[in-house]
């Protein structure tokens, strides 16, 4: 079985996000990209599916700062080819990224075409999760996403669990090739010995392919800015009484008392 | 008495164990399992260290590797001082082993996962921001230069590490001794955000590769600039640059803030002014106590201090009770908790209270988290509070 998984980079919020000059953009100054958490689960899924079915699994991910660690950790993880799309400008957004690495996979030597494609269903610059479903558009294939657990049977089907509101799960059949976005992979990311991650470093390779940024697509950011502080708590200082009957007033001028 | 001295072989493998005279020599042991009777986890290993000698010289390598056994050994260095052969089973025996441990593990613990993968990103366990490493010098009151700002060459440079420069009760500690540093008028300076964790606990938890990353990152930035001396507030720190830096090429002198400051009790006795009235039990740290033997140091400190009465707790120098927080174990309470396994904070504590001590002293930044979560779970909280030295002598200098 073949298996391709996307990853990107995200924002590390351990930093302060800043908001760059141009009102639109996060500023670079400080900004430290950390892999997409949910395409690190979509990865740890494709492993556990190596494990049981045998197969390959190839790892593409958009060009961008620090992204060669996160590749050389996945060959340690036990990726089998990981590969990394040039040709974006720094800072580029999420849609055109995807936009650009969906196209540019053609370009992946013995790549397409594969049985599973897997990436996070989200981002914390995707929320809504675009990644999925413009892949799966623009190879023609079926999505499915929000999906916690994975298998494939003979015969190339694929089932797949969601969960809902409620703690009620659904179980999902999908023909494949198929591109799945992944909340969570069964169990929680492998952790891989950095003794590993740099043997991955000195042995393995990166593949380059060369993408082409497509032009200005119907979505862009206007404006980026940061969350309004609101002043509505009130310490109320004093003795008992004086805090008792505060808390009092305020009540009884919301009509609560 | 055992004594700590530098790793002569610091790229120890398992196999180089196995197949090399130096590595052999570690394990000719004599099977009288002192380590087993005398680790305070021995209860609970199926392979406890002497067994564990006994399967590797027997061939039964993968039995051994293919437990979580060894992630109990929270390096207390117990089977090091008693062992008669005197082999060096905490700090090269055992985490050899644990390396090929965790390489095999099926899954790593999540808090020990975290607090590595940390670690490697961050340079320290808590994923707290490298930029704000040095943010607690601005509530220090007294100014610490950072070294690259300072542009000149300084006696001291400060190791403040992890727990210190970013645990909120740490930061008592980095306050207190920048105070006692400048008291003393100490030529000194820190790494600021450049500093990053030592590594030592990487290393005895068997994860040599960020030992090894951290070791280059940060033999590299000390290269950068002229000191005469490292300073650091961490007993682990102080044994990974005393004893396995040097032989991968850093070799400077290296001090513990509490030896440190011992050495120059005359200076500062004149300065301690202030009556505490404290009645103090001392906890000897594995690390500095058992490992290094300094229990004196600690001990005349304390004394020099105005109004201070020493208890001592039973067991007590060479023979302390481990605070469970060494070799990972200061990441792995939530797994030894899903075991069942005691709490070994909590058999320390329970033997401080019984002194009828108001202070628990200590010298180690990862007690005072350990021990003050034990005060509050046995309901000692009221009763004692925990200090490290360092905040006692900065309590006691005059304002």
């Amino acid at each position: 079985m073949k298996t391709l998984v996307l990853l990107k980079m995200v924002p590390d919020v351990v930093e302060e996000l800043e908001v760059a000059g141009d009102g639109a953009s996060l500023s670079r100054d400080f900004l430290r990209l950390i892999i997409n958490e949910r395409d690190e689960n979509a990865l740890e899924q494709a492993l556990i599916l190596k494990e049981r079915h045998q197969g390959t699994v190839t790892v593409v991910a958009p060009d961008a700062p620090e992204v060669d660690d996160v590749l050389y950790t996945a060959l340690a993880r036990g990726a089998d080819r990981v590969v990394k799309v040039t040709g974006l400008e720094e800072g580029v957004g999420s849609a055109e990224a995807t936009v650009t690495v969906a196209a540019a996979l053609s370009s992946v030597a013995g790549l397409l075409p594969v049985d599973l494609i897997l990436t996070g269903c989200q981002a914390i610059d995707d929320l809504d999760g675009l990644v999925g479903p413009l892949v799966a558009h623009q190879l023609g294939l079926p999505y499915v996403g929000i999906v916690t657990g994975l298998d494939v049977h003979p015969g190339g089907m694929g089932r797949c669990l969601r969960e809902y509101p409620g703690g009620v799960r659904g179980s999902f059949e999908l023909d494949l090739p198929a591109v799945v976005g992944i909340q969570g992979a069964e169990k929680p990311p492998r952790y891989v010995p950095i003794a590993k991650v740099r043997a991955a470093m000195t042995s393995g390779t990166i593949e380059t392919v060369a993408g082409s940024p497509p032009g200005a697509l119907p979505l862009r950011v206007v404006e980026m800015k940061k969350p309004e502080v609101a002043e509505r708590a009130e310490m109320i200082a004093g003795g008992l009484d004086d805090i008792a009957s505060r808390v009092c007033e305020i009540l009884a001028g919301r009509g609560l008392l | 008495m055992a004594q700590a001295s530098v790793l002569e072989i610091p790229d120890l493998t398992l196999d180089g164990l196995l197949a090399t005279p130096a590595g052999r020599e570690l394990l000719s042991c004599i099977q009288c399992g002192t380590c087993a009777g005398t680790c305070p986890y021995g209860d609970f290993m199926r392979y406890t260290p002497r067994r564990l000698i006994g399967m590797l010289r027997e061939g039964f390598i993968e039995e051994v590797l293919s437990t979580d056994d060894l992630l109990t050994c929270v390096t207390c260095y117990d089977c090091w001082a008693k062992c008669p052969r005197g082999l060096r089973l905490t700090d090269v025996l055992l985490p050899a082993v644990k390396e090929q441990v965790l390489l095999r593990l099926p899954e790593v613990p999540a808090e020990l996962q975290s607090a590595l993968a940390n670690t490697m990103r961050y340079g320290n366990p808590m994923g707290e921001s490298p930029r704000k490493r040095a943010a607690w010098v601005e509530s220090a009151g007294v100014p610490v230069p950072i070294l690259r700002d300072l542009g000149r060459p300084v006696d001291v440079l400060w190791i403040v590490e992890c727990y210190t420069a970013y645990y909120p009760r740490g930061q008592d500690n980095a306050r207190a001794t920048a105070r006692i540093l400048h008291a003393l008028g100490v030529d000194f300076a820190i790494l600021g955000n450049e500093e990053k964790c030592v590594g030592e606990c990487a290393r005895l938890v068997g994860e040599k590769g960020l030992f090894d990353t951290l070791r280059e990152q940060n033999a590299a930035t000390y290269a950068k600039y002229e000191f005469g001396s490292l300073l650091t507030c961490d007993p682990h720190a102080f044994d990974a640059l005393a004893y396995v830096y040097p032989a991968l090429g850093l070799s400077r002198p290296v001090d513990h803030t509490t030896p440190f400051v011992a050495a120059r009790l005359d200076a500062l006795r004149p300065l301690l002014t202030k009556d505490l009235g404290y009645k103090i039990t001392y906890h000897d740290s594995c690390v500095l106590g058992r490992h290094n033997h300094m229990h004196d140091e600690p001990r005349r400190i304390l004394d020099a201090l105005p109004g201070v009465s020493l208890v001592e707790m039973t067991h007590n120098r060479d023979n302390t009770i481990c605070c469970g927080g060494g070799g990972g174990g200061m990441w792995l309470d939530t797994f030894y908790k899903a075991k069942g396994y005691p709490r070994l904070s909590d058999r320390r504590v329970e033997e401080a209270l019984a002194t009828g001590a108001d202070v628990l002293a200590v010298s180690c930044p990862y007690e005072v988290p350990r021990f003050e979560d034990s005060l509050k779970v046995l309901g000692g909280d009221d009763r004692m509070v925990v200090r490290d030295v360092m905040e006692l002598v900065a309590e006691a200098l005059a304002d």
